[in-house]
């Protein structure tokens, strides 16, 4: 589904991606892990297509296209979606004015028919009673006033309406204390089938107690450094990043 | 010394001016006229009008008609209230009042919403004791001379009274259709508001167009509110972009009294709102509020001044504006904090979204307080969308255009839904909306 090789990017003039090569299947999770400043974010705003970040090298395909040549609404509307670490804030845009206008927009990316108000209001109810939310959360201005946990949870809301074949989490679990945590992932994995991959960027080991990944990258210095399964986690969570300090041996 | 322009419309429209019988009424007409030819056109030499040149006026080469004569043939008249609802309206197209447009409601007893004319022509002693005596005093008539200018050439307008305890329940409006004509027309609607005490009405004034024709609007409202009277006062300025829009208001506002006025500008090559409002008995309250979008090379100029005059009185100001490609924004707040005027609360703010690298605001924020016990605040802004919301919409699918709107419409969405006219609500956003439209059709 995700090919990415030998991606190297640069923010301000500054490499942050150097050679960065990952593959991820349909139905597959795999976890980037990796210290602060290793380029997590980077990799997470590159594939959405953030303004500011530059790829100097490399190739991104996704579904076998580029992705690379996509404005980000065309990556949502193929199906890329980003769950941001600081979900914005939008005063003036009820909740449900957005959801309906994004899940259009991609319908309409689609070749789909886009849906009235009523069918609309049946499918987002169904994603909210699925999801254990309370409609309440629709009427409000986007993220205004919402809790860490609440933001988080509005984030698999809009998975869980735009039904991505590919979810980008951006350090989901930042900011969330141990209950919040397992709402959220809770939310993710009912929202996980072999059609759809996920790829869960974190710094702390405890999110993939819950999203349990198939894969683990350890990501430093803007390259991937070790591959392994979900032990490799497990081995971070008790030697930390040090081995993967610049200048450390490998 | 040439005369200043407009000035030889006069003898064009003597023998037409309404109210020639009434020697009071005359003797103003004259001693306008005469202030205006002293000063001509406001220009940016005066401290008030530095960011609005009027020279654009002086080249179209306006005319006047003494009387109604569209060209275009209008047989319904547009309303910014649901179309089912049966309220009181005036309707004006290129100054004239047009009985056959205008619809009557039911005003319960006690209440008069009609035109100048009619109370020139059964209550002059009434108009004699009304007109004129918020603007009058020569000292401010010295710096008012478009509203000098509307004094000598008033054709027409409406006239709104309410006795005391009167509370209109519907809305009431007036509707000025503009560029009907054969030719570039100015005129010069004069209105009063005349609200005895605990009297309310919500009174919504549309300013839009018909015909291709340039047309020059230059209005003049005075508003007395007695004590605890509430007026709503909303006014949508949706005209041609090839029109001229000036509009003077004055209030008054007694004890316990509000003045709640909130304005849209969307249209007009070149306008200015100019309110002035006296904050006259305790517990006096005003809400100036206002939205505009503009672009192309529009210029809209939105100048307050609120004098707060006794103690224990509040204002609260925010206009936010839109303003795209050439286009630029006045924004001039005066609030005045007089001596006595203790416990005063003042609030004013001015924000505004820049839309490209051209778009201009000059917003000119002036408090200037006498007195040593009061809260009052002001701040400005401007700047461009926000590109974190921007990115944000757009990785969930929504195109960049379309993003951009929704952006756009919720940062003047808020001022819109607080108005309290709940009613005019869905035609202010659609107007909004219709703004967007036309800048994604590149219009």
């Amino acid at each position: 589904m995700l090919e990415i090789k030998n991606l190297h990017a640069t923010v301000d003039g500054k490499e942050i991606l150097k050679g960065i090569n990952l593959s991820v299947k349909a139905g597959e999770v795999h976890a980037i892990m990796g210290p602060n400043g290793s380029g997590k974010s980077t990799l997470s705003y590159v594939l959405s297509g953030r303004e500011g970040y530059e790829v100097t090298e490399g190739d991104v395909l996704f579904k076998g296209k580029n992705l690379l040549e996509m404005e980000p609404d065309e990556r949502a509307g193929e199906g890329v979606f980003l769950a941001f670490q600081y979900p914005v804030e939008i005063p003036g845009v009820p909740n449900t004015t957005f959801l309906k206008e994004a899940l259009n927009s991609v319908r309409r990316y689609r070749g789909e028919g886009e849906l009235d108000a009523m069918q609309f209001v049946k499918l987002v109810r169904s994603k909210t009673k699925m999801l254990h939310m309370s409609d309440d959360m629709l009427k409000r201005a986007v993220n205004v006033g919402f809790s860490g946990g609440e933001k988080k949870r509005n984030e698999a809301l809009q998975m869980a309406v735009l039904e991505p074949s590919l979810a980008i989490l951006d350090e989901t679990d930042s900011g969330l204390d141990i209950d919040a945590l397992k709402t959220v992932a809770d939310s993710v994995n009912l929202l996980r089938s072999p059609d759809n991959a996920l790829l869960v960027i974190t710094h702390y080991q405890r999110l993939l107690d819950y999203i349990v990944p198939d894969h683990v990258h350890v990501l430093a210095g803007g390259r991937i450094q070790k591959s392994g399964g979900k032990e490799l986690a497990l081995e971070l969570e008790k030697s930390g990043y040090a081995e993967f300090a610049p200048g450390a041996a490998a | 010394m040439s005369e200043p322009p407009f000035t030889e419309h006069y003898s064009a429209l003597r023998d037409a001016l309404p109210g020639q019988n009434l020697a009071w009424l005359s003797r103003r007409r004259e001693s306008a006229l005469a202030d205006f030819s002293r000063q001509g056109l406001p220009t940016p030499r005066q401290e008030s009008w530095k960011y609005t040149s009027l020279r654009p006026l002086e080249k179209v080469g306006f005319g006047v008609d003494g009387a109604p004569r569209a060209c275009v043939s209008i047989d319904r008249a547009p309303s910014l209230l649901p179309a089912a609802s049966e309220h009181h309206r005036l309707v004006f197209v290129d100054g004239h009042y047009r009985a056959d447009l205008s619809s009557a409601g039911t005003l319960p007893d006690g209440a008069q919403f009609t035109t100048l004319r009619e109370v020139m022509a059964k209550d002059p002693d009434w108009l004699e004791r009304h007109l004129g005596t918020l603007s009058g005093e020569p000292a401010s008539r010295e710096s008012q001379p478009l509203l000098a200018l509307n004094t000598a050439m008033m054709m027409n307008g409406f006239v709104l009274r309410l006795g005391e305890g009167v509370v209109l329940h519907d809305p009431i409006e007036v509707v000025h259709l503009g560029g009907a004509g054969d030719r570039p027309l100015a005129y010069h609607p004069r209105n009063l508001i005349v609200m005895a005490p605990r009297s309310q009405a919500t009174l919504i004034e549309h300013y839009t167009h018909m015909g291709e024709q340039p047309y020059y609007t230059n209005s003049g409202t005075e508003v007395s509110l007695a004590e605890g009277a509430v007026l709503h006062h909303y006014k949508l300025q949706a005209d041609a972009l090839n029109a001229f829009h000036t509009a003077t208001v004055h209030a008054e506002v007694a004890a316990d009294a509000l003045y709640d006025a909130f304005g849209m500008t969307t249209g007009a090559q070149l306008s200015r709102n100019e309110i002035a409002v006296r904050l006259a008995g305790e517990g006096a309250n005003c809400h100036l509020n206002g939205a505009y979008l503009v672009r192309g090379k529009q210029h809209c100029d939105n100048t307050t001044r609120i004098d707060h005059l006794v103690p224990n009185t509040a204002c609260s100001e925010v206009f936010k504006g839109v303003i795209d490609d050439e286009a630029r924004a006045v924004f001039q707040g005066k609030i005045t904090v007089h001596r006595d005027a203790q416990h005063t609360n003042g609030h004013q703010l001015s924000k505004v979204l820049l839309l490209s690298d051209r778009a201009e605001i000059d917003a000119k924020p002036e408090l200037e307080i006498y007195a040593d016990d009061v809260v009052c605040s002001h701040g400005a802004t401007a700047g461009d969308l926000d590109h974190d919301a921007l990115f944000y919409l757009r990785s969930r699918g929504i195109p960049e255009m379309a993003a951009r709107s929704m952006l756009i419409e919720a940062f003047l969405a808020e001022s819109v839904h607080n108005i309290a006219a709940q009613g005019i609500c869905p035609a202010l956003m659609s107007s909004i909306g219709h703004w967007l439209a036309g800048r994604r059709e590149g219009l």
